[in-house]
């Protein structure tokens, strides 16, 4: 039996380990961090390698048959997910060589770096409901630590309403986990996948209650009206790379759980997609409103991950379509949105890293010039921020076709409206951040000190690279809309998908 | 707090607690028990134990670094899942010791990997308390 769909996980746990091994010595910490997260960005291009035929890679942890233990779980949707979380690990990983303080390495950036990104991988992996709860903890955990990494005050602030309201999240989880169990007697979600089409015909209440149960959990991870305020909130204050890697990757997980949750494992709930569109199209324009009336790099950022959620969970309603067509679009939207969303986030964050180190601010109000003192990081600004707004020919604007076609084919003029319109607004306020930070003249008190060139190498070749992905699939999507639209194929497919996953149990 | 009922119950509970913690870990192989719980038992003593004589000194009473705990027991659960992919077998997969140990009957990579479980939850639960404490 292959070992691949558990290396997701025992990469980064190995990596943990090691680095709390390696406690004293921040040299050493700092090769397994990427070393560690380039393995895991490796067992994601495996995976999906394995993957991207249409297999499903199923693992029962301990040799255990899927009913008494455990299952781990890959699927083309898993695959692309842990390789971006591999690719964003990396990415954050060689900036933090340059951007996290010592202090601040020492407290344990790494270790907790590569906790978090085990939790995030197995939530992807993972075929077991309760197992899930297990991973969101975990990544939790390790976020936590990161958040209020330094300890400042409006940092614990932000932390505090983070964590407050992720336990809130969790323990609606928790129950629902609970009540699934008591309903099916099954946890393995590929049973409860089959055991859950049955009861919905004699109990179709309790199915639709189960699953708003499941959909406000997942809600509140992924920052969906009316769960976003925490959001802004709390990854406004820690060091760019941390913020970084949870604009990318953190509210996705709980994006990531409404899909598979919502495609395979329950069976289809006209009602709960409803409510997922309206409040898909509320978070869209709520949330780039948000960004357009502030002014501060990273706040302006973080609105713009709730707005951009609209798109993905949007993409997720619409597939409940009668038409076949239009349900794999819609699917394969979604995944190819997910996907887009975060290579160009997280490096508008990195990117905005460089902008605080090259001005000294992240407040546009005391930041300029940079065009002319920075011209590649004026380009490589652009390239994500476009990208973010859906100007072709860069990702944003496939994922963003997608999305509108999809919505088109099923009539959803007010989606699709509101979807136009968080565009548009999306473009303002990129604009705003180019108008102020590179385009105005610096203003008048001397030029901040210029980081050394080792520096600003480190932080700037994450950018570079992750700016390449967002021109590569936006000059060459097809690759791209291959592999969504196979895992769209798999989602659509929950019987398949649950009998590959349960196993010969029946 | 310096309430002396506190501080003297405490200092009473906090070995009985662990003692206690440690007892539910075993039980918890074939009944309600285990690593998590467990963990979550000795995390609570000691908190509580910080609650009432500081941070500080409930780090001197622990005497190694929670963080330290915390990647002892991620390195005993890497250990218990390479044991069965070393052994052949699935990840994870339980591996039993020839021998039996005096008092604690016959034991397995599955009793690792919940102490590994065990270590770990007081170790991250402990790390983040003593730090909010601090503050």
């Amino acid at each position: 039996m292959s070992l691949l769909p558990a290396l997701p996980v025992l990469v980064p746990l190995s990596a943990a380990a090691l680095s709390f091994a390696a406690w004293k010595r921040l040299a050493v910490q700092q090769a397994i961090g990427v070393a560690g997260t380039g393995g895991l960005l490796a067992a994601g291009v495996a995976l999906l390698a394995k993957t991207a035929g249409g297999a499903v890679l199923v693992l029962p942890v301990g040799g255990w048959p899927a009913r008494f233990g455990i299952a781990l779980a890959a699927d083309t949707l898993s695959a692309i997910m842990v390789l971006l979380a591999g690719l964003m690990g990396l990415a954050v990983a060689v900036y933090a060589l340059a951007d996290v303080d010592r202090p601040r390495k020492a407290f344990g950036f790494y270790p907790f770096l590569h906790l978090m990104l085990a939790g995030v991988a197995g939530s992807f992996v993972t075929a077991d409901m309760f197992n899930m709860y297990v991973w969101f903890e975990v990544m939790l955990l390790g976020s936590f630590v990161l958040l209020a990494l330094g300890g400042e005050r409006d940092q614990m602030a932000g932390a505090m309403k983070y964590v407050t309201l992720n336990l809130i999240g969790s323990a609606l989880f928790l129950s629902a986990a609970g009540v699934l169990y008591a309903v099916t007697k099954t946890l393995n979600m590929g049973e409860v996948s089959t055991r859950l089409a049955l009861i919905a015909g004699h109990h179709p209440h309790l199915v639709l209650a189960l699953g708003a149960l499941f959909l406000t959990s997942f809600a509140i991870k992924a920052g969906l009206f009316p769960f976003t305020f925490w959001l802004p909130a709390s990854y406004a204050t820690p060091p760019v790379a941390v913020s970084a890697v949870f604009a990318g990757l953190l509210t996705k997980v709980g994006v990531y759980a409404l899909l598979r949750t919502f495609t395979v494992v329950f069976p289809v709930m006209e009602r709960n997609f409803r409510i997922l569109l309206l409040l898909a199209g509320i978070t869209m324009v709520l949330g780039v409103l948000g960004a357009v009336s502030r002014f501060e790099i990273r706040k302006i950022l973080s609105f713009h991950i709730i707005s951009q959620i609209g798109y993905m969970v949007a993409a997720l309603g619409l597939s409940i379509s009668p038409d076949p067509e239009i349900r794999r679009l819609a699917l394969a939207g979604a995944v190819f949105y997910i996907a887009h969303h975060i290579v160009v986030k997280t490096n508008l964050f990195l990117v905005g890293g460089v902008i605080r180190r090259l001005t000294g601010s992240f407040d546009l109000k005391r930041t300029g010039g940079l065009a002319k003192s920075a011209p590649w990081l004026a380009v490589l600004f652009l390239i994500p921020a476009l990208s973010l707004a859906g100007v072709p020919p860069l990702s944003g604007f496939w994922a963003k076709l997608m999305v509108i076609r999809a919505g088109l084919s099923a009539g959803e003029w007010l989606l699709v409206a509101a979807a136009i319109a968080a565009g548009l607004l999306t473009l303002i306020s990129m604009v705003k951040i180019w108008n102020e930070a590179f385009w105005k003249p610096a203003p008048s008190p001397a030029p901040h000190p210029r980081p050394g060139r080792g520096t600003l190498l480190a932080m700037t070749a994450p950018i570079a690279v992750l700016a390449l992905v967002t021109v590569l699939i936006g000059l060459w999507p097809q690759p791209l809309l291959d592999v969504a639209g196979r895992a769209a194929d798999q989602l659509l497919d929950p019987a398949g998908w649950a009998k590959a996953v349960a196993g010969d149990l029946r | 707090m310096s309430s002396v009922i506190l501080r003297t119950a405490t200092r009473l509970l906090l070995p009985l607690l662990l003692v206690f913690s440690a007892f539910i870990l075993l039980r918890g192989h074939n009944e309600p028990g285990g690593g998590f719980i467990g963990g979550l038992l000795s995390a609570g003593a000691l908190s509580a134990y910080a609650l009432a004589w500081g941070p500080a000194e409930a780090r001197r009473v622990l005497r190694v670094d929670p963080r330290t705990l915390l990647g002892a027991g991620l390195l005993c659960v890497c250990a218990a899942a390479f044991a069965g992919i070393a052994a052949g077998r699935e990840v994870l997969t339980g591996l039993w010791a020839p021998f039996e140990v005096p008092g604690l009957g016959k034991v397995s990579t599955v009793l690792l990997f919940d102490l590994g479980v065990h270590l770990g939850v007081v170790g991250a639960t402990l790390s983040i308390l003593f730090n909010l404490g601090e503050d």
